[in-house]
């Protein structure tokens, strides 16, 4: 089958890529416009995309006014433990699933996905509850919790679909060779599943990072308090914002995902094309 | 619409409550030691004058109560009542709570909040008047003190409407709202309007300018229960808007969408003569306005009932589960000082509540439309039918979706006096069985 495509066809699809680039990319330059711009400019009738008189104020208010260094910090060890906890759990209970498949297998996935549509506010108060008890509410630990209880079926669900792009051949032909089920799980399922590993980390780390509903009940002093709770801070009633140092906290916000993202692409991509390559 | 079929978020943390109230109700002691009192006074103050302001105040109390200290904790507007709810139902509620008026039927019916009916100092219950008491009073109890509160006033460009030669209304002579629309007239062509109304929340708007014709719409009987009735001075003030949007075109129908800081641009821009905004956007305006822009705070229109509008004052109260709530009556006492209220209404580009503050010469300056707000201070009433059961519901479901088509024209005033009225006591009705 010929991959060649037609020199028109291929600057659709460019123009396509280009529209749809163009549609997920306004709302971070829009962002960051509106960072470094002074309180003149942002309500005005013909905004510009580049201010006129760029100015740094917005974040040195953003940080006079909010701990928000602080507040990065919880949000980074929150978003990280979560990520890394909801993997360690999630990767043998995905293998499992995928490679030993039975009744109770099935009705585990689907039970995966249903649990996805409880919305926050029917569980948030049976949590505080349960947090309560365990001596939990107000500390990083618990959200750490809540945030490993709310990506793992997701996490899990995932896994289970890139435990099972492993073709089983390449685990018996290393049973044929004399490996262990530990060396073989070792050395020759784990590398190529190191780029589904990634993914799903990713996908709880993004979800923990971005998360204000819990953090914004479950945690009171503001010390404890994580990124997504904090940038309310400058909002007020009826929806009214400090627009400027919000834009800047915000933006600021975004960069740790975007760095993550940006390390890690390669290495995702990488890894799925090697392990294509195998099967 | 479908969205008058939708189970807003707090239906559903209430129904989730329901559902976990019979393991719930245990609270924990306070963990005070060696006879000091610490309180968690919950703000939610957010501009920074403000968030400066409160947490002085704290520092203050704290340097002169060395037994009652208090720590300070920033809440936020967004998300309130859902926060405030899942921590009164684990018991890990502030002591003292900020909050709004509107926001505290739900808690006091609930039994969340301390009826602060005997608590209250001689001075602070004289101080502030009996319309403000009303707002946070339900049933036969008093869970919170009303301190600072805002009047929706018209923003206006001081230099278009002068240049046009209309007569400039004063809280002493304001314009009616004939007058008003007459004016709009005036001030519209050629691509500028004369007025933009910001309706993206376009049924507080009516219902607390609606005060100033005789607008009521709740009416309680005389078995305690509310039904909603649509008379003459209900129709005023969305006849009016209605027309200046669709028939006299002295309004923009693009503004409907609009929070109020979304006009301001078109504002600064020249393309609207006036905006009616709360009077804390004074603030804003202040901050964004173009150099050399001459702006003025000018009242809002007066019907047959003079300058009246209604208002949901900004709250203190005290969680029920509080073990001092003594000592937390004393805090918001000391925080409502005249002096200290003035900072605090400062802080937030609001009016405050109390007599005594609204004296203060700061208040009546010229400068920034202060003397207009507070010559206004003495008409505003409590919000209809803020303590009305079921209100959030014929407002999101009812009222909100019968508004919008209306002012966009897309019904006339007789299916807008069916839908509020009809539908409206349906649902009023489910929640006075």
């Amino acid at each position: 089958m010929s991959l060649r495509t037609s020199k028109p066809a291929r600057a659709g699809q460019y123009a396509a890529l280009l529209c749809y680039l163009v549609f997920i990319a306004f709302p971070f330059a829009w962002l960051i416009s509106t960072a470094f711009k002074p309180p003149r400019e942002l309500a005005t009738l013909h905004p510009t995309w580049i201010p006129k008189d760029p100015t740094l104020q917005n974040f040195r208010d953003a940080f006079d006014q909010q701990p928000l260094l602080h507040a990065a910090l919880n949000s980074l060890i929150a978003a990280f433990s979560a990520a890394l906890i909801a993997v360690v759990i999630a990767t043998p209970m995905a293998y499992v699933m995928a490679r030993h498949r039975s009744r109770l297998s099935t009705a585990a996935t689907g039970w995966v996905v249903v649990s996805q549509a409880f919305p926050f506010v029917l569980i948030i108060i049976p949590l505080f509850l349960i947090l309560k008890n365990l001596h939990l509410i107000n500390s990083l630990p618990g959200l750490i919790m809540v945030y490993v209880v709310w990506s793992l079926p997701f996490a899990l669900w995932m896994l289970v679909g890139y435990v099972r792009a492993v073709p089983p051949e390449l685990e018996e032909a290393a049973a044929v060779d004399g490996a262990s089920r530990l060396r073989t799980l070792v050395s020759v399922t784990a590398p190529l599943l190191a780029p589904g590993l990634v993914a799903t980390a990713l996908f709880a780390f993004i979800t923990a990072w971005n998360e204000f509903f819990f953090a914004l009940v479950l945690l009171k002093t503001p010390e404890k308090q994580t990124l997504p709770v904090v940038l309310t801070h400058f909002l007020g009633a009826e929806g009214v914002a400090d627009l400027g140092p919000l834009a800047a906290a915000a933006f600021l916000a975004t960069i740790p995902s975007l760095v993550i993202f940006a390390i890690i692409q390669k290495r995702i991509t990488g890894g799925m094309l090697a392990g294509a390559v195998k099967s | 619409m479908a969205s008058s079929y939708r189970i807003t978020r707090r239906q559903a943390l209430a129904g989730a409550l329901a559902a976990v109230l019979p393991v719930a109700g245990c609270t924990d002691s306070d963990s005070d030691s060696g006879g000091k009192i610490t309180l968690q006074f919950q703000s939610l103050a957010w501009q920074a004058e403000s968030v400066t302001a409160n947490k002085q105040l704290v520092k203050e109390w704290n340097a002169a109560h060395p037994d009652v200290q208090v720590t300070y904790i920033q809440g936020s507007w967004d998300s309130v009542h859902d926060q405030l709810l899942t921590s009164f139902e684990g018991g890990e509620a502030p002591d003292v709570i900020h909050d709004a008026s509107d926001d505290l039927a739900d808690f006091a019916y609930g039994g969340y909040l301390a009826d602060l009916g005997t608590l209250l100092p001689a001075r602070l219950k004289a101080d502030i008047p009996a319309g403000s008491w009303e707002t946070t009073t339900f049933g036969k109890g008093v869970y919170g003190v009303p301190f600072l509160q805002e009047p929706r006033v018209i923003i206006a460009n001081a230099k278009w409407l002068k240049e046009s030669g209309v007569r400039i209304p004063t809280p002493a002579k304001p314009w009616s709202w004939e007058e008003f629309r007459t004016v709009t007239g005036q001030l519209s062509g050629g691509g500028k309007f004369g007025v933009a109304w910001p309706l993206k929340e376009p049924v507080s708007v009516t219902l607390n300018l609606g005060l100033s014709a005789g607008g009521q719409l709740f009416h309680r009987g005389e078995d305690g229960k509310v039904t909603v009735r649509f008379a003459d001075g209900d129709a005023v003030v969305p006849g009016t808007v209605q027309a200046q949007i669709n028939t006299d075109h002295s309004s923009p129908t693009t503004t409907l969408g609009s929070g109020g800081s979304d006009t301001l641009p078109g504002f600064f821009g020249g393309k609207y003569a006036m905006v009616p905004l709360g009077f804390s956007y004074r603030q804003q305006i202040v901050q964004q306005a173009p150099k050399g822009f001459e702006w003025t705070v000018l009242p809002a229109p007066a019907g047959r009932d003079g300058l009246a509008q209604g208002v949901s004052p900004q709250t203190l109260s005290v969680s029920q589960d509080c073990p001092h709530k003594k000592e937390a009556m004393a805090f918001i006492d000391f925080m409502l000082q005249p002096r200290n209220m003035v900072r605090l209404a400062k802080g937030d580009w609001m009016l405050p509540t109390g007599t005594e503050a609204l004296k203060d010469p700061a208040l009546h300056a010229e400068k920034d439309g202060w003397a207009t707000g507070t010559a206004l201070a003495g008409a505003l009433r409590p919000a209809p039918a803020q303590s009305v059961r079921g209100y959030p519901e014929w407002k999101d479901k009812v009222a909100t979706p019968a508004y919008q088509e209306y002012y966009s024209g897309a019904i006339d005033t007789a299916e807008l006096e069916k839908r509020l009225v009809r539908d409206g006591n349906r649902v009023l009705a489910r929640y006075q069985r």
